[in-house]
């Protein structure tokens, strides 16, 4: 007969144990991505015949072939990284925050707003990002708090709530692109401020993308010491553990919901700064592209440590890359990537029960006692 | 005058033949819900969905010299359900056996649902070997078949009687769902799944089978809303515009309007459907305008949900232990 047990929690207790089981923790992560891998090998083998070595040859090529294309991973990476981090915080707080992709669009459309309207303007480069960044982070904030209200206030299910905001977003940045649209008659709004480049990210030491990276580095670490090491950090665990604990420690659930969502919002927001000002130079209804709803996947496979998260994004856009790589190299649709990215989640996420359940064999072959 | 009526017929059947793609999706998601299961796949499963069907009509018409429209149809019908109870029992193994979380697992299924069938709408006719758009016109024609009884009936003819079989089937399916769900044994301990799987397991009920069940029947259903949506709706090809995404969450939200009652969904979808297309039918909006009227379906879902929560009506809830997974050993 199977037995399944539940394994000690190693957040809570530390000791030897613990340590022993973080290796098991990171072995069954590592065996998962490695099965994940064989598996999306053989997929891609029976569709283009391609020799499985081949196969990941190619995906190494697609992502990391040139500096260009390392740039181009990092750019793609940290956006990830930085939306999932934008997350942890809400999700620390167990409030199911799906609404990352309205969020990241909203503080896009503020970006391209502001781009297009004051790009003209002359604004020294700093003080314009500087204004755009603080614009992208309150509409961010502004989509991100509205539900986290009505939860507060009446504990309105927040899932479904931000899931509806994404498409009010969405729905809000179709509403934009006829107005904005460049060339006249396109339906996109093509690239902003082509010409001057007012608003763009600035090179910095002769690569355009470092700016991104800065950016990101500086918030994972600052969001890793916020749930660490802050009071505000402590609440957000506790409310998320047990919100009547919370309240018999005489913590205001109601602000903390309030106030961890505002922060998610805009930092999720910034993502759309980031994607508009600093890659896209556009906007449209796939500026966010479903990183939101991947972000959230990051963030939760991390156990919104922020740290880790960088590892799991880094993985999943080198896969996407990849797959990219060879469904150009056999002219078929890059939608190959969802599915790498879909397989390889399954696994990691099949895998955690093998972290938190200890599976024993008993030699008694009978009916359950 | 004539012509409003003819506008109010055109919105109706409008709504109708779009609020029945929703309809499907939430009367699986319905199902799946009453168990605790809270599946935010349903958009994967829905494309899923599709594209089972459309690749398996697509192979059958490809494969005969002169296809049977009704042969085509059944082989869709049990493509459609095989691709997508396998996407129902990949979710269900994992947040059932492996108890991992339900909405990040969901949130996956929509991910690899929408890669497979998007990969294989626009790979599909290149890696039979042809070229241009796939097309099932002979397969789809069966699905698009109408059943006038005469032509005289006018306009209760064009609402009631203008569309393919699945817009009918749909409706069935609501009946004898809410049929099963509130009138017979298995419904009760399918509800009691949902909203107590302890007590549940303690008085005897299989609680693992229900969920798995209820799961994968449910993704039966929700698929065949992909199915629809690709043979009747756009009329048997492929288009790589994520409407089926929209319109899976859009399903998703219809469970909560519909507060969990698979007779709600009906009049529901229907007036999701009207609120979808009201734009076409309001003179002199301009094209940015018009797409502030598609948010009409989302906002009148949040206004639900606030509703929803505001007068905490009983009867209005959704099942207790939704979206927590269940192991007989926790305490």
């Amino acid at each position: 007969m199977i037995h399944i047990s539940k394994r000690v929690d190693f957040e809570i207790f530390r000791g030897k144990a613990a340590w022993l089981n973080r290796y098991v923790g990171w072995a069954v992560r590592l065996i998962a991505v490695l099965l994940s891998l064989i598996v999306s090998g053989i997929l891609i083998y029976s569709i283009t015949k391609m020799n499985p070595v081949r196969v990941y040859a190619t995906m190494v090529k697609g992502a990391f072939g040139s500096t260009r294309k390392i740039w181009a991973w990092l750019r793609d990476l940290v956006l990830l990284l930085l939306i999932a981090v934008g997350l942890a915080p809400a999700f620390k707080m167990r409030f199911w925050n799906i609404g990352a992709e309205g969020q990241v669009l909203a503080g896009g459309i503020a970006t391209a707003a502001c781009m297009i309207y004051l790009g003209s303007a002359n604004i020294p480069t700093p003080l314009f990002l500087i204004l755009m960044a603080a614009a992208s982070m309150l509409a961010g904030a502004v989509w991100g708090v509205i539900p986290a209200i009505f939860k507060a206030k009446w504990n309105t299910n927040e899932t479904l709530f931000t899931l509806m905001m994404n498409y009010i977003a969405i729905q809000l940045t179709s509403f934009f692109i006829p107005r904005w649209e460049h060339p006249k008659g396109s339906n996109t709004v093509g690239i902003i401020n082509a010409g001057t480049q007012a608003g763009w990210f600035p090179k910095i030491a002769g690569s355009q993308y470092l700016l991104n990276v800065i950016i990101v580095a500086v918030i994972t670490v600052a969001m890793y010491f916020y749930l660490c090491r802050s009071k505000h950090g402590y609440e957000i665990a506790v409310v998320g553990q047990s919100e009547n604990t919370a309240r018999y420690a005489a913590m205001n659930v109601k602000k903390v919901i309030v106030r961890t969502m505002t922060l998610s919002g805009a930092i999720c927001g910034l993502g759309g700064f980031l994607a508009v000002a600093g890659a896209d130079h556009t906007i449209s209804t796939t500026t966010a592209g479903g990183r939101g709803f991947i972000a959230i996947i990051v963030a939760w496979l991390a156990k919104f440590n922020t740290l880790t998260m960088i590892l799991i994004s880094a993985l999943l856009v080198f896969l996407q890359k990849g797959a990219v790589a060879i469904a150009s190299e056999f002219s078929l649709s890059n939608d190959v990537s969802d599915i790498i990215t879909g397989i390889i989640l399954f696994f990691i996420l099949g895998s955690e029960f093998f972290i938190n359940y200890k599976i024993g064999f008993s030699k008694s072959s009978g009916k359950e006692a | 005058m004539n012509q409003t009526l003819a506008q109010i017929i055109s919105l109706i059947t409008t709504a109708v033949s779009f609020g029945t793609v929703i309809m499907y999706g939430s009367l699986g998601e319905i199902l799946t819900e009453k168990s605790g299961q809270l599946n935010l796949g349903v958009p994967g499963i829905m494309y899923l969905g599709g594209i089972g069907g459309l690749i398996g009509a697509f192979l059958y018409e490809t494969h005969t010299a002169a296809p049977v429209p009704g042969v085509g149809l059944i082989i869709a019908l049990a493509c459609t359900v095989a691709a997508s109870v396998l996407g129902g029992l990949i979710y269900a193994f994992l947040t059932i056996s492996l108890r991992a979380n339900q909405n990040v697992t969901g949130l996956t299924l929509t991910i690899f649902g929408s890669g497979v069938a998007n990969f294989f709408g626009g790979s599909l006719s290149k890696l039979a070997g042809g070229v241009g758009q796939i097309s099932v016109a002979s397969t789809s024609s069966a699905f698009r078949a109408t059943q006038h009884l005469t032509d005289k009936l006018g306009w209760f003819d064009s609402i009631f009687l203008s569309y393919g079989f699945m817009v009918y089937l749909a409706l069935i399916i609501a009946v004898v769902m809410s049929i099963f769900v509130n009138r017979t044994r298995r419904g009760l301990n399918l509800r009691a799944v949902g909203e107590n799987p302890a007590t549940s397991d303690a008085a005897g009920i299989n609680v693992t089978l229900y969920k798995y069940l209820a799961t994968c029947v449910g993704a039966a259903v929700s698929g065949l809303g992909g199915l629809y949506y690709v043979m009747d709706y756009i009329k048997g090809t492929w288009a790589n515009d994520g409407n089926i995404e929209a319109v899976g969450w859009l399903a998703v939200a219809l469970v909560i309007f519909a507060t969990w009652k698979p007779l709600r969904s009906i009049w529901g979808a229907y007036l999701f459907g009207a609120l979808y297309w009201l734009y076409n039918f309001i003179p002199g909006l301009s094209r940015s305008s018009q797409e502030l009227f598609k948010m009409l379906p989302y906002i009148v879902t949040i206004l639900v949900l606030i509703t929803v929560s505001l007068r905490r009506k009983k009867e209005d809830q959704p099942p207790s232990s939704l979206g927590l997974s269940y192991f007989r050993e926790d305490r």
